[in-house]
């Protein structure tokens, strides 16, 4: 790894402290090094400095170049926290390179597709209606996290992947332990050693009770030796994962920032567009990035980028929620403002890996938004923001609960 | 205006079927991206614009 040089200070350890008071902004550290260049570096728990970068066009540039690599096993990958022993990551395709991760990936991309996301459309509408009846007959306050932004997603995502909701709560509790900074070894592969042995027995469930579901179509896959055991339990493990907590996340916290946006939380609850309702979702997106502990790679030959080079071997960070608050991509970026076109945010990253369940995200989203405000048109908050527990540990940022009455 | 698209680069997030569904599908097995028409009507050049702009590996190429 390179020495830092004059024009690329460390400007922090990972993971830089938002400002108190700004909780939907991100850190002001990256925001100065934004300002200063498109490169900085940063430091990383072993001490290591990988290069972090801060612009949005450098981060779809280097995105989707194939001589940056997702592969954690490459010497150099900037690993957020040590790792476990063992030697394949857990998370299957997302930390491997191009052709491996193609194969793999377009295993399970057909569900995702955007007419069969469409036809979804009722169902969640209905999973949703459901969730706010059972809310608006209860007591209140209410924590909207418990009580709705987490059932809806894990719902709709055990109803895709064809797992029975009598297990969603072992599931929640297990997947809850990948995205928390701070945990050891142990307790990550224990978590994960549960979730492989169930996903094991479903795989084989599956091929004795078929359904119209994504495990089902793994389970034929591993049948007919396409593909192995192991890593149809993986992937099964980073579906799951990737539809529980992010979309669950981006509902309590676009909420919360609507609440501290009135004005235009009404125009999102009195639209009955769906095209101002989906704008207003990409912009949410951007303007929140909750995937706010940059995407990880590693050079595998050497870059030449905004005056730098990035050396072979060198680490980098890519902090979409930095490029997402770059101004020469997003005019004002730091304004929230659900009028603007922001649908070439990267929220959902950018290149080979992007997020896989985007069509979904966002379907849910446009769903969960528009039927809150308009069911609960007096949505308010029941504390001060500044009594809001966000997640400043979670590689998924959001809010561990919201008290909300009406 | 004259489309070309590279299926081997797709990654079949779908978003040049939402900025443009006239002028790109998905085929049913795996989602990877079908251009229905190569040569679109002037009229169709923003949304087209926009979908080459939001695919995440630029498989999508405009001749103009």
């Amino acid at each position: 790894m390179s020495t830092p040089d004059s024009t690329t200070t460390v400007i922090g350890t990972l993971p830089l402290k938002r400002e108190a008071r700004c909780p939907f902004d991100p850190p002001p550290a990256g925001l100065n090094a934004q300002q200063e260049h498109a490169l900085a570096r940063v430091e990383l728990w072993d001490g290591s400095t990988p290069w972090l970068v801060t612009r949005y066009a450098e981060q779809r540039t280097l995105l989707s170049d194939p001589r940056i690599s997702s592969d954690i096993r490459n010497p150099g990958y900037p690993s957020p926290a040590p790792r476990g022993e063992g030697g394949r990551s857990p998370l299957s395709f997302i930390l491997m390179d191009d052709p491996e991760h193609a194969r793999l990936r377009r295993m399970v991309t057909a569900p995702f597709m955007i007419k069969r996301i469409e036809a979804m459309r009722p169902g969640v509408q209905k999973i949703v209606d459901d969730m706010l009846d059972e809310m608006l007959a209860g007591p209140k306050p209410v924590d909207l996290v418990e009580a709705f932004a987490l059932p809806v997603p894990s719902l709709v995502i055990c109803e895709l992947l064809g797992v029975p909701y009598s297990d969603h709560d072992f599931f929640q509790a297990n997947s809850k332990i990948f995205v928390k900074r701070g945990v050891s070894a142990e307790d990550r592969g224990a978590a994960m050693g549960a979730l492989m042995g169930y996903l094991h027995g479903l795989l084989t469930l599956k091929l004795e009770q078929p359904g119209e579901d994504v495990f089902t179509d793994l389970a034929r896959r591993v049948d007919a030796g396409d593909l192995t055991a192991d890593d149809a339990a993986q992937m099964g493990v980073l579906l799951l994962i990737a539809g529980h907590e992010t979309t669950a996340n981006m509902i309590a916290l676009g909420t919360l920032a609507l609440l501290e946006h009135p004005e235009q939380l009404a125009h999102l609850r009195d639209s009955g567009d769906p095209a101002f309702v989906s704008s207003a979702v990409e912009e949410l997106l951007r303007y929140l990035t909750i995937t706010h502990d940059g995407r990880k790679r590693v050079a595998t030959e050497d870059i030449e980028i905004a005056g730098e080079t990035i050396k072979a071997g060198d680490g980098v960070i890519i902090a979409t929620d930095l490029g997402n608050r770059d101004p020469l991509a997003f005019p004002e970026p730091a304004s929230l403002d659900l009028e603007r076109d922001a649908r070439h945010h990267v929220a959902f990253g950018f290149g080979v890996h992007q997020c896989l369940g985007q069509p979904l995200a966002r379907m849910e989203l446009q769903v969960a938004y528009s039927t809150l405000f308009r069911r609960v048109p007096t949505l308010a908050l029941a504390t001060t923001i500044d009594q809001v527990p966000f997640k400043h540990d979670g590689a998924v940022y959001g809010v561990y609960e919201l008290p909300v009455t009406w | 205006m004259k489309i070309t698209l590279d299926q081997d680069k797709c990654v079949a997030s779908g978003q040049c079927v939402t900025a443009a569904d006239s002028v790109f599908d998905q085929r049913d097995e795996d989602g990877i991206a079908v251009l229905l028409d190569a040569e679109p009507s002037p009229e169709r050049e923003a949304e087209v614009r926009q979908a080459a702009a939001v695919c995440p590996v630029l498989a999508i190429r405009i001749q103009s």
